[in-house]
């Protein structure tokens, strides 16, 4: 009797932890479902053409992707222009360079930055960044405007805002993943290249860094997932213009900003519909990215074993 | 060794620390402003008292403060049960099985999604058919992202735990689930409550999944269907305002939200610690 019932206990147990598995697999299908359902109006209407006009005017009911495309594109690459040197520079200093105890400390910083709310880093893009870029815009200028990526007037919200603020919030995303990348590489392959006669340096760029360059490659495509997403503190910087400019100090509007800026004011369903498409897309890439990543970080032990 | 490659090594091992330097720039200008603008403003008044209207001095975030406990505490009661839940299938049922290698591979890619996208999703499945803005609507968002973030954190956890002790279980006749309620859970209970503590702190700074769900309040929230004010839409909201008044008080909410995060993440690091210590 009491076997059988504890048997019930079991299976209704298995059934129960089953079932909140399921509810894991579900909201990844309501998430779809809805972002699909909820845009198939903005889908039928524009097609295609959505993603290749230019023109976002609530007022004439005209909706195209195009200048957030750019302005997310364009502001996700600067970051990680700036954040993937930085970032690989820090993971080589606390898996190659520093003594343990500084390790710890560092390691620790890195941590702190991550868990930072993005609306705070959005606060001090306001009130500290882009007094910073008024201030230097002219500096530049004097030397480079000859440039078009440098011209334009000292607005201060700018796409070059958006990219450090970025850059800042993907770091500790893109170096405590190459830093496990790196902590990856056995001590016999660094040993082997030291004894060979190469310096530090040279056994961190011809032995440590190539021998597990796909795991710094996941850390960079999950960086960049990270930043096409942000929202907030991107939105408090960049400006919120819908245009496409190439120049680092004009203002521009990236796909999540957009939705942030317009979605709870937005009464015409055909607005609505679009914001939504632009989630879509948004949720399509990052998706992608996602399934990317975790391919490219499969690890390939053995073929780094018999290079050597 | 000749000079050259020697000088290379010494100034290319040096770029590292120099990369280390310039990453806490930034972390030591936020937090200095953090405490120099934020301090100023924070008084007993700031937690206590509501907004005042415009061009008023004074007031503060009373509303917001419990706001957000209200929406990350509801968020947790429907998040974390179904989250360790979802760990736990994955972790004891789940190693090899197809469902459970599409549960890990899904969990992994929702963490990935981008918060306003689950925004958007709440208010379509919340905001909608409530026809209001809610506490619920918010909540609800913000367990979307718990739910994942716990099922990968609970299953890690899960997996620490020597199988000999659940074997140790079994071969004493207790039936399966009783092993994994009474002897895996609780070896494995340090990681799994640091796991929700580090999940009820990301979900607390949250800002974007909010915007249009829990919305915002100048007042008190009218009971839990109906918009409620939280911390984080409360900064971002007097930090783009043109008052100054306000821009300041956003800087008193960001330390009071600092503070929070800071104090879950401590909890995790003393809790933690004194259990290995133990060992």
């Amino acid at each position: 009797m009491k076997q059988r019932s504890s048997g019930a206990v079991d299976r209704i147990f298995k059934l129960l932890t089953t079932g909140a598995a399921l509810i894991v697999l579900a909201l990844a299908g309501m998430i779809l479902y809805q972002l699909i359902t909820q845009s198939w109006t903005s889908i039928k209407a524009y097609g295609l053409g959505f993603l290749a006009s230019d023109v976002w005017d609530p007022v004439f009911k005209e909706y195209g992707a195009l200048p957030f495309i750019f302005g997310t594109v364009a502001s996700s690459l600067l970051a990680l222009l700036i954040a993937v040197p930085l970032s690989l520079g820090v993971a080589i200093f606390l898996s190659e360079i520093a003594p343990v105890r500084i390790r710890k400390i560092v390691g620790f910083f890195i941590e702190v930055l991550a868990s930072i709310p993005s609306v705070i880093y959005g606060l001090w893009g306001v009130f500290v960044l882009i007094p910073l870029i008024r201030r230097f815009q002219p500096v530049v200028q004097n030397v480079l405007g000859f440039i078009p990526i440098f011209q334009g007037p000292p607005y201060g919200y700018s796409l070059l805002a958006a990219g450090v603020i970025l850059a800042i919030m993907i770091i500790p995303t893109i170096t405590s993943l190459s830093r496990d990348a790196l902590n990856g590489v056995p001590n016999h392959q660094r040993e082997a290249s030291l004894a060979l006669g190469a310096t530090r340096w040279e056994t961190i760029r011809r032995v440590v860094l190539p021998y597990n360059k796909s795991g710094i490659v996941a850390a960079v495509i999950l960086g960049l997932g990270r930043a096409l997403g942000e929202t907030m503190a991107v939105t408090m910087v960049i400006g919120n213009q819908p245009q496409i400019n190439w120049s680092l100090f004009m203002p521009a509007q990236t796909m999540a900003s957009l939705i942030a800026n317009e979605f709870s004011e937005a009464t015409e369903a055909i607005h609505l519909s679009a914001l939504v498409e632009i989630g879509l897309i948004l949720f399509l890439v990052t998706f992608i990215l996602n399934i990317i990543a975790r391919l490219a970080v499969k690890p390939r032990k053995t073929k780094g074993v018999s290079k050597l | 060794m000749n000079l050259r490659r020697k000088l290379v090594d010494k100034t290319m091992t040096l770029i590292p620390l120099l990369c280390v330097i310039a990453t806490i720039i930034p972390l030591i200008s936020i937090s200095g402003y953090l405490l120099y603008q934020g301090i100023s403003n924070l008084n007993w008044a700031f937690l206590t008292e509501l907004p005042k209207p415009v061009g008023e001095p004074g007031g503060g975030m009373a509303n917001s403060i419990v706001g957000t406990g209200i929406v990350v505490g509801l968020a947790g009661l429907l998040g974390i049960p179904i989250g360790i839940l979802a760990g736990i299938y994955l972790a004891e049922y789940g190693q090899q099985t197809r469902l459970g290698k599409t549960v890990r591979f899904i969990a992994d890619v929702l963490l990935g999604v981008p918060s306003i996208v689950i925004g958007i999703v709440a208010y379509a499945v919340v905001v909608v058919p409530m026809q209001s803005f809610s506490a619920y609507a918010g909540a609800f968002a913000l367990a979307m992202m718990l739910v994942p973030f716990l099922t990968r954190t609970t299953e890690e956890a899960l997996l620490t735990v020597p199988d000999n002790i659940k074997e140790a279980g079994l071969a004493l006749g207790q039936p399966y689930w009783r092993v994994v309620t009474g002897i895996v859970l609780r070896a494995a209970k340090a990681p799994i409550f640091t796991g929700v503590m580090l999940g009820i702190a990301r979900i607390a700074g949250e800002t974007a999944p909010l915007l249009f769900t829990a919305l915002n309040n100048r007042f008190w929230h009218q009971g839990l269907t109906g918009p409620i004010s939280t911390l984080t839409i409360q900064i971002y909201n007097y930090a783009i305002s043109p008052f100054q008044d306000w821009n300041q008080q956003a800087w008193s909410g960001a330390l009071v939200l600092i503070i929070l995060v800071t104090l879950l993440n401590l909890i995790v690091r003393i809790s933690s610690r004194s259990r290995y210590t133990q060992r």
